[in-house]
């Protein structure tokens, strides 16, 4: 007969904590605490000390006095005695501002880029391979300064459209092309306006809207309605009616030339033509590349099983092969937009008044806020990537392959 | 068997006509042309734009390039011997060929030396990008930074010298340990390599580099494309370790750690490479002991390295994730430990199928490498937007100087992701 007992209790050596499973992990996590610690107490110290030295401190204190300069380009009113804290604002909407148009321009030319280097013919596939690699393989400074070079040096200066024969004419006499940037219309806000915007705000969740019952309609029934035109019809009519019913309250302010300059209009400055046509081309050619690989990846058999019921080629694509390769292309697209955001920050190059280019540029200059001024502009970006990765997450978990 | 014979037949042929060449709509160019340009209507219109646009860019560059003026002294002279006629001016890059790769204060009578070193580079790297060859070659590669280092900065050799046996004593200490435990022949090794810099750190004398071999060449005195290269190489090849780290730790299960390293590689991945710049700049001065003067250099090399590690750490993680969980099983059920399991099982098959991804990275991050003109480092495109455009002789010339910029990115950078092309069909194991 044999009695069980407990195996010897094992008295603890302190060899244990590095070689038994049980305890290195715990070992393993206090050492990396303390480093850590160690770090952070370290340069911590290191900060105080110097900024001690030079009789500095950290203080937010500067947001608050007056900025002291000028910004060309702002679409919130700003003037050089304006704080420095609304500087950083201006720049802060600045950055949206071209990370916006980038994201949409960058889209549209990835997008056909990316569908014509999958085209038949050889001699646009060639042309579209050529393209994506010239500009994937080029620094983006690169393309920055010379778009910005092609802006300042090789545009008309404004006084070239002076006088009796021109030597350079206003584009349908509402755009003017000059080395200073390019001058639009500007909207003339009347009486009523706000009725035409809310209509076409209105008209397009009335899009939304429709499409979303017709997609309903579409797998309760099986009836499919038409898409196009109905969207098109709900996105314009209304608003053109409403336009005229409430008297054309919307006018244009076309850009006059006046003394050495354009007055009215909008001017886009050629810093910010530079920095926006620039990451179009660069960050497009990367979604060129992303649009065909999301169109490769699906399979073939997908497009042979749909043409084999009987789609047309164009009802294949819409509904079959799209809706598979956004899967794959939406997420790296994202992070593209992501890139764009994030190197928008090279308009410091071009002078464009970014964030990097008040908080982090003439402020930091100014009032030598090296840290402080360093830590508000990395929160700022971190803020935005963080955004945009949540939004990414909710997106991918939205459409993720559902498996049974 | 036929009953007549073949010569009482007048007209039954005796020898095989040759095949005659396929009707000239259905083989060579024409059917080339009617499959891959004129398919159909639409077809055939974006063969017409697209030649339309070839032409275009042909007509605007082809005689800008061929009336093109080498050797001149100036803009000036340059436009007097063109003469109003469309031409580049590519005496820029003749006379200013040395500071576009060099930077300006690098010594002339030097430029052998990161020649030297450039050239020894590719006998460097060619064992490791190209395994076919011999593996002794790897020795060459263990020295090279050493003598890289020599070869560019100059100063006194007792320097890498003392450096490299720092290695090797770590190195030493490391083997000799690794059998009884990983982390033991780990921190041995650093530890070991720590007390050998130390020690010989006191037995260099001082003003050592004043009448070395090689004549000592400050950081500051860097610049051109080599500085493009430099800051390329190095932190590309430093951060993939950390890289590796990073990506491990992040997968590890001890909380701590991952959180740590989750917090580090989304707080670089979330800024843009010039804050982080701007932090070498302005702040990093302030992190360091007050008494200590770290060069601008190195700054920014410490930036980079953690900015390109971050990422190669996130495209190191997809190929962790991307194993199949057996392979983590396998390792458990031979007995090895943590270490042992993904040193032999897990990273090296880990590591290949991340191959594209770092690639892609070290591109990105070669093209990075113009950003330090920002925080006024004279790199090729510092030198373009300093020096030559604000001297004389050369102000107001634009496209010459980015063009060569341009060719010589899209050189290295092409030459780089068409070799990780071959190298991802050499590497690929699966049979499919």
């Amino acid at each position: 007969m044999t009695i069980l007992t407990d195996p010897p209790r094992e008295s603890f050596r302190l060899s244990m904590l590095l070689y038994d499973t049980r305890y290195r992990s715990v070992t393993m996590q206090v050492i990396a605490l303390a480093v850590l610690v160690f770090a952070f107490w370290y340069l911590g110290s290191n900060v105080g000390t110097n900024l001690r030295e030079q009789g500095l401190d950290i203080s937010f204190d500067f947001l608050g006095n007056p900025a002291g300069y000028d910004i060309n380009q702002t679409l919130i009113p700003y003037t050089s005695q304006s704080t420095n804290l609304q500087a950083a604002w201006v720049g802060i909407i600045n950055t949206l501002l071209v990370a916006f148009l980038a994201c949409i321009t960058a889209t549209v030319l990835g997008v056909l880029a990316g569908v014509l280097r999958l085209s038949k013919n050889w001699l646009v596939r060639k042309l579209m391979s050529v393209y994506v690699e010239i500009f994937r393989n080029i620094p983006l400074l690169i393309w920055i300064l010379i778009i910005f070079t092609i802006m300042t040096v090789s545009m008309p200066a404004p006084n070239a459209f002076r006088g009796e024969t021109p030597s350079s004419t206003m584009f349908m006499d509402a755009f003017a092309f000059t080395n200073r940037g390019v001058y639009i219309p500007a909207p003339i806000w009347g009486p009523g306006s706000m009725v035409v915007v809310a209509t076409f705000i209105a008209s397009i969740i009335g899009v939304f809207a429709y499409r979303r019952y017709a997609t309903k309609l579409l797998f309760d029934t099986g009836r499919l309605l038409p898409m196009l035109w109905p969207s098109f019809a709900i996105f314009f009519v209304p608003t053109i009616l409403m336009f005229f019913v409430m008297g054309s309250p919307i006018g244009l302010d076309y850009p006059e030339l006046k003394g050495f300059n354009f007055k009215g209009g909008i001017q886009i400055g050629a810093p910010l033509i530079a920095l926006w046509f620039a990451l179009s081309v660069y960050t497009g050619a990367f979604i060129a590349e992303n649009v065909r690989a999301g169109i490769q990846a699906v399979s073939r058999g997908q497009s042979e099983a749909a043409a084999a019921l009987g789609l047309r080629s164009g009802r294949v694509m819409s509904l079959v092969v799209l809706p598979q390769a956004l899967r794959v292309i939406i997420p790296p697209l994202i992070s593209q937009y992501l890139n764009i955001t994030k190197n928008s920050s090279l308009a410091i190059l071009v002078g464009y008044a970014d964030i990097t280019g008040t908080l982090g540029g003439i402020t930091l200059n100014q009032t030598g806020r090296a840290i402080e001024c360093v830590v508000l502009l990395m929160a700022f970006y971190l803020t935005i990537s963080l955004t945009i990765s949540m939004v990414m997450n909710v997106y991918n978990n939205a459409t993720k392959l559902k498996e049974r | 068997m036929s009953d007549k014979h073949a010569q009482s037949v007048a007209f039954v042929r005796e020898t095989a006509l040759p095949p005659l060449d396929p009707p000239m709509a259905a083989s060579g160019p024409v059917l080339w042309m009617r499959t891959n340009l004129f398919a159909t209507w639409a077809n055939a219109l974006l063969t017409i734009a697209a030649v339309y646009v070839i032409f275009l860019i042909v007509s605007a560059t082809f005689p800008w390039m061929i009336n093109g003026v080498w050797n001149t002294d100036s803009l000036k002279e340059c436009r007097d011997v063109l003469e109003g006629a469309t031409g580049g001016c590519f005496s820029v890059l003749t006379e200013r060929w040395n500071q576009l790769l060099f930077g300006f204060t690098y010594p002339s009578e030097s430029y052998w030396r990161p020649s030297l070193a450039t050239l020894l580079l590719f006998v460097a790297a060619a064992p490791v990008l190209f395994f076919d060859l011999p593996r002794k070659l790897l020795l060459f590669t263990a020295v090279y930074p050493f003598l890289a280092y020599w070869l560019i900065w100059g100063g006194t050799i007792l320097v890498p010298i003392l450096a490299m046996i720092g290695f090797v004593a770590g190195y030493y200490v490391y083997s000799h340990f690794l059998k009884k435990s990983f982390a033991a022949g780990f921190f041995g090794g650093i530890a070991a390599a720590i007390v050998v810099w130390y020690i010989g750190g006191l037995f260099i004398p001082e003003g050592a580099s004043d009448n070395a071999m090689l004549s000592a060449v400050p950081s500051r005195d860097l610049g051109g494309f080599m500085l493009n290269m430099m800051l390329g190489v190095t932190c590309v090849s430093l951060s993939v370790p950390i890289g590796i780290a990073l990506a491990l730790g992040r997968q590890s299960s001890l909380p701590v750690v991952k959180w740590i390293c989750v917090v580090f590689i989304e707080f670089i991945r979330g800024v843009p490479l010039i804050t982080l710049l701007f932090v070498a700049n302005v702040m990093l001065g302030y992190l360091f002991p007050p008494e200590s003067s770290v060069d601008l250099f190195l700054r920014v090399v410490i930036m980079i390295t953690m900015f390109s590690s971050a990422y190669i750490a996130e495209v190191i993680r997809g190929g962790l994730a991307a194993l199949p969980k057996g392979q983590y099983e396998a390792g458990d059920s031979l007995g090895l430990d943590y270490a042992q399991s993904m040193r032999l099982i897990v990273l090296p098959q880990a590591l290949k199928i991340s191959i594209p991804g770092i690639v892609n990275i070290a591109v990105g991050l070669f093209k990075d490498t113009t950003l330090v003109s920002v925080i006024s480092l004279f790199d090729i495109i510092g030198m373009i937007r300093g020096p030559i455009l604000a001297s004389t002789d050369w102000g107001g010339i634009y496209w010459e100087l980015f063009m060569f910029a341009g060719v010589l990115f899209f050189v290295v950078c092409y030459g780089i992701s068409q070799y990780s092309q071959w190298l991802e069909r050499r590497l690929a194991t699966d049979h499919r």
